[in-house]
């Protein structure tokens, strides 16, 4: 069972040497294990080459890539800056508003463009229904890697509503399309704000009994506490973003310290890891965080609707827009941290180069670091409370 | 017995062959109904309907699996130990099937009653394990011989537990005839061992404590010795891809999957007739006879299954050293604490 292949030198540890009673040596080895890329736990298409010694992880290395659509390179062919967004919308799947949102920011940036208030209002309620849609895959699938199947299914019957709310509006349940360059594809339907006050009133109560259910159930935290810890520096030093950074204590959330939209019109707390069940930043703190974050959305998304005013939904922009030749670098927070677009123009109605800076792609290099010494079981969890979205990290 | 031998060889060879297939017209019917069961009751506890389409309610469903898996291709991959590889199911059926021969359905049925009954269940299963690695190590798959190793690993250690807390009510009954064991607790619900059965009132209520605790560890340790949640960790589908099973098709695959549920009512089976009073009615004579017998041996050992169930949709599962944690360090060292006690006070 065990390979043959010489290891490279970085995996080498200590094959352990034991000695039988009768002073012969027993050697034993390392075991290479191929993680994905089609296990249940590796949401998506991720391969983990993992070297174990019996289940005590050795080295974990991530091989990415069985994923990747050329997103920067199509974006760079697209006639049109506002083609880019179905695109954009393809990268994480999961937080697709999130990720038509970013785009919309930097290039509004670039065409010093300011939007109506109404738009911006719709933009954060969408975006925030999206962080809870996302969230609730993230605690659901991350219930799964600890065993428990029961609360997916709950999380999945929650962000149903949510996706209904996103049909009304724009007719599409996953890939919206919705957010673009100066405004959106539509106005809300009439009943929509009634319709997302109900929600919101639904759910507040299921948060708290999701965690009844899994977050604070005994077996979970046994499991969960203590794992998979990241230190507040390492975590600044791989440059993690998003709830996993914050989990580990730092308090860091872009939509208070690098405002974009009108987040700062809003009353609500970044959350952070506090270590309440063992260390900070272990794995049950970055599920906390992702669980007190669906809250604070909740409480954005009600201040929205009361204060949305009435009005235009596209700003007047021409239907080929041509920024002025430079280059921009506008971030925003997704779910899973800091999406980064920097876009450069030359003048020209299509973009001379877009990049995107993917968070799940960032989070997911410290895997390794965070992994090694673990177990087979601790590394599955890990992993799911990184909450990677396949997508995005390959492109 | 008497009668048998009238019959002539043939004739107690067909009669015997008859009395042993019993169990496995049982194993099939009831593993069609808890397969159903386990599907609808996973369903309503996550907001599901489930089967709804395959007959009223999809009450068919079970027999499309069936069928379904009967003709499906059965693959051997082509680096696998073949003989262990097709041999591994059948003897992992094969122990809990053994197993079933020492189980007292009713008055009138048990398949053999013999003497070291309970004995003899413990050590029977314990060929499950054998089929298990078997299993994990000829599918040369590096998951299934990880989920193999914990397998053999958990089955081992958790029948420490199990054989401790059978041994309680050996120690009440004297007697390790499941059958026996059961005739001791006859006479209604206050008799039964789990309420420290029918001793004389002020041993009864000291005893009360000891056999409650004995028989949440029996449930427990039964638990993990059918691989089930929390202890699910062979089958770990979010580690282990499917565990030792993780390269088994077809009616391989179901015949593992068969195997998985008789097991659930075996360790309920003997949970029930240790501890619940097997097929004694719950309200003394009223209810009572060999096929009023049968009803209550097997409605019981259904809501212990049913019980199995919903942990199983419940709870998360443990890890590997909490695993052992639990059954070393906790469930062992209380079973002698029981044990210790109801030795005293049965000598008292």
């Amino acid at each position: 069972m065990i390979e043959s292949k010489t290891l490279p030198t970085r995996y080498v540890t200590r094959p352990g040497e034991i000695k039988t009673s009768s002073g012969k040596t027993l050697r034993t080895d390392e075991m290479i294990i191929n993680m994905g890329p089609q296990h249940p736990s590796t949401h998506g298409v991720l391969r983990l080459e993992i070297v174990v010694d019996g289940e005590i992880i050795v080295d974990v290395i991530p091989h990415i890539g069985y994923l990747h659509r050329c997103f920067e390179k199509h974006a760079e062919h697209m006639s049109n800056y506002q083609q880019v967004i179905p695109y954009a919308d393809r990268m994480d799947y999961v937080a697709a508003m999130n990720m038509e949102h970013g785009y919309a920011v930097a290039v509004e940036r670039m065409l010093k463009l300011e939007v109506p208030e109404r738009v911006e209002y719709i933009r954060v309620i969408m975006a925030e229904l999206q962080r809870i849609a996302s969230h609730l895959i993230a605690v659901g699938t991350f219930g799964i890697d600890a065993g428990a199947f029961t609360p997916f299914l709950y999380a999945f019957h929650d962000r149903e509503h949510i996706l209904d709310l996103f049909e009304m509006t724009c007719g599409a349940r996953l890939l919206y399309n919705y957010i673009w360059v100066g405004g959106l594809s539509h106005d809300l339907p009439e009943q929509f704000v009634d319709k997302c006050k109900e929600f919101c009133v639904y759910f507040k109560p299921r948060i708290k009994q999701f965690n009844d259910l899994l977050t604070y159930n005994e077996i979970f935290v046994k499991r969960c506490a203590n794992v998979g810890v990241l230190p507040k520096d390492v975590a600044i030093n791989y440059a993690c973003s998003g709830p996993m950074l914050r989990a580990s204590g730092v308090n860091w959330d872009l939509r208070r310290d690098d405002p974009y939209s009108i987040y700062n019109r809003f009353e609500w707390e970044p959350q952070v890891g506090k270590g309440e069940m063992g260390t900070v930043g272990d794995t049950w703190d970055r599920h906390i965080v992702r669980m007190r974050e669906m809250e604070q959305s909740v409480k954005i998304i009600e201040q929205a609707l009361e204060g949305i005013p009435a009005g235009n939904v596209q700003a007047a922009i021409p239907k080929k827009i041509r920024p002025e030749v430079g280059e921009i670098y506008a971030r925003t927070e997704t779910p899973r941290g800091e999406l980064g677009y920097y876009v450069m123009s030359d003048g020209s109605a299509s973009p001379f180069r877009v990049k995107a800076r993917s968070p799940a792609f960032v989070n997911l290099s410290v895997l390794p670091e965070i992994s090694r010494g673990g177990m087979l079981a601790d590394l599955v969890l890990i992993a799911g409370s990184v909450d990677i979205v396949l997508g995005e990290v390959d492109r | 017995m008497d009668a048998l031998d009238n019959l002539g060889v043939w004739g107690s060879v067909l009669v015997a062959l008859v009395w042993s297939a019993l169990p496995v017209v049982f194993i099939l019917l009831y593993a069609l109904v808890t397969l159903y069961m386990e599907m609808k009751v996973a369903a309503h506890m996550q907001d599901r309907l489930a089967y709804m389409r395959t007959g009223w309610h999809g009450t068919l469903q079970p027999f499309a699996d069936i069928l379904k898996l009967l003709q499906k291709e059965d693959t051997i991959s082509s680096a696998a130990d073949k003989k262990l590889f097709i041999l591994a199911p059948y003897v992992v059926f094969m122990g809990t099937y053994a197993a079933f021969s020492a189980i007292p359905f009713s008055s009138i049925y048990i398949g053999s009653n013999i003497d070291l009954g309970a004995f003899f269940v413990v050590a029977v299963s314990s060929l499950v394990v054998v089929g298990i690695l078997m299993g994990g190590w000829a599918s040369n798959n590096k998951w299934s011989i990880f989920g193999a190793m914990r397998s053999a690993a958990q089955m081992v250690s958790y029948e420490i537990p199990t054989a401790l807390a059978i041994l309680i009510a050996v120690m009440i009954t004297g007697s390790l005839n499941l059958q026996e064991v059961t005739k001791f607790q006859e006479g209604g619900i206050h008799n039964w061992l789990i309420f420290g059965g029918p001793l004389p009132l002020t041993q009864k209520l000291l005893l009360i404590p000891f056999t409650l605790v004995t028989f949440l560890i029996l449930f427990i340790a039964s638990l993990a010795e059918v691989n089930r949640t929390p202890f699910d960790l062979p089958e770990a589908e979010s580690e282990l891809v499917q565990g030792f099973n993780t390269e088994y098709s077809g009616m391989r695959f179901a015949m593992f999957y068969l195997a998985e549920y008789a097991n659930m009512f075996l360790v309920s089976g003997v949970a029930v007739a240790l501890f619940l009073g097997g097929w004694s009615s719950p309200f003394g004579s009223f209810l009572s006879g060999p096929v009023w017998g049968l009803f209550w041996f097997i409605g019981k050992g259904m809501v212990l299954v049913f019980l199995q169930i919903w942990i199983r949709w419940t709870l998360p599962r443990l890890r590997v050293d909490q695993l052992m944690y639990t059954s070393w360090k906790v469930l062992t060292p209380f079973m002698f604490a029981c044990i210790f006690g109801v030795g005293l006070i049965l000598v008292l």
